[in-house]
């Protein structure tokens, strides 16, 4: 299935949780936060949050800023 | 400083003191190693940081800003920086307390236009209300209009801090009475955020009264950056000890130093 990652169209497994995803992308305990459609996913729920098709995942991190 | 003044003068937000009133950014510096230098000398405890998208795949072990900032170290302060409505700074927040463990302290800026960069403070006072709802300390990013401070503070925000000029001018306190204003209304403490260009730009904010200055482009624009956040550390302790300290009154006329009794001639 596809879904939007970072703004870019990203295609996965169909049974994919955001763990897989987050490993997947070789993210596993990087200091990140994530979104699903705009709405706050906590780490701790990673792991039993399945992916829908078309879901817009935004992972974000901390850079230099003012 | 004094010993006694640095263990007395202290700064508090959010219930932890710090002894340095110079809050700094981490943006523009040429790499992770000047960052860490020029933050190092310019003494700051509390440090503000973005949010952004990771790269996915492009850059593999890369550097994290919070490795060379730890937030067991430093006081972590994400922004909203690049935010134009209520809804964003307010995602933004939320994903920056979930990145930092829940710590809640954050500072708000929802701007209004690319070219200025002034606030939006009508966004501003909107994503302010849902965060103080939602839990958040807010340090809010604002104009210099001490009607909008007032109403920033009412809210509940608990640092109130207005542009000197807009963000990266460097064009110094502009309007040095309406921060006066703020700093007298206020019972929450004002922080001069954005505008500052050089050493006297910082001391001039603290000898209005404000508790302390945010910059970011002053350091890491400067020709040496390690050595303008020193030049910054310094001003802004000058400035603080000169406004504790009472300035003389100025006057018009002269007013000789040496006593006119016992002139020989």
């Amino acid at each position: 299935m596809n879904i939007v990652l970072n703004g870019i169209p990203t295609e996965v497994a169909e049974q994919c949780f955001l763990a897989d995803l987050i490993a997947h992308l070789a993210l596993t305990g990087q200091r990140l936060a994530v979104e699903v459609n705009a709405e706050l996913v906590p780490r701790s729920t990673f792991a039993h949050y399945q992916l829908a098709p078309d879901d817009r995942v935004e992972i974000i991190h901390a850079v230099g800023g003012g | 400083m004094t010993i006694e003044m640095q263990t007395t003068d202290l700064l508090t937000i959010a219930g932890k003191t710090y002894h340095s009133r110079l809050l700094v950014g981490t943006g523009k510096y040429k790499d992770m190693d000047e960052t860490a230098r020029a933050i190092a000398a310019s003494g700051a405890e509390i440090v503000t940081i973005a949010v952004r998208r990771t790269n996915i795949g492009q850059t593999p072990g890369e550097p994290n800003i919070l490795d060379v900032l730890p937030p067991e170290r430093y006081t972590i302060l994400p922004n909203t920086a690049g935010c134009y409505d209520a809804e964003t700074a307010i995602r933004t927040c939320r994903l920056a307390r979930e990145l930092l463990d829940g710590h809640n302290l954050v500072k708000l800026e929802v701007l209004g236009d690319e070219k200025t960069l002034f606030p939006d403070v009508i966004a501003t006072l909107k994503a302010a209300e849902v965060l103080v709802n939602d839990g958040f300390n807010i340090m809010v990013y604002t104009n210099d209009d001490p009607i909008i401070a007032r109403e920033l503070e009412a809210i509940g925000c608990i640092v109130i801090m207005p542009l000197a000029a807009p963000i990266g001018s460097g064009l110094g306190i502009r309007n040095p009475l309406n921060i006066r204003t703020i700093v007298e209304n206020a019972k929450v403490p004002v922080l001069v955020d954005a505008g500052v260009g050089t050493a006297s730009d910082a001391a001039i904010a603290m000898e209005l009264g404000c508790d302390g200055v945010l910059m970011n482009t002053a350091i890491a624009a400067a020709k040496h950056p390690v050595l303008m956040a020193s030049a910054m550390r310094k001003a802004i302790e000058a400035g603080r000890e000169a406004y504790l300290a009472g300035r003389m009154p100025a006057k018009r006329f002269a007013s000789a130093s040496s006593p006119v009794d016992g002139l020989f001639f």
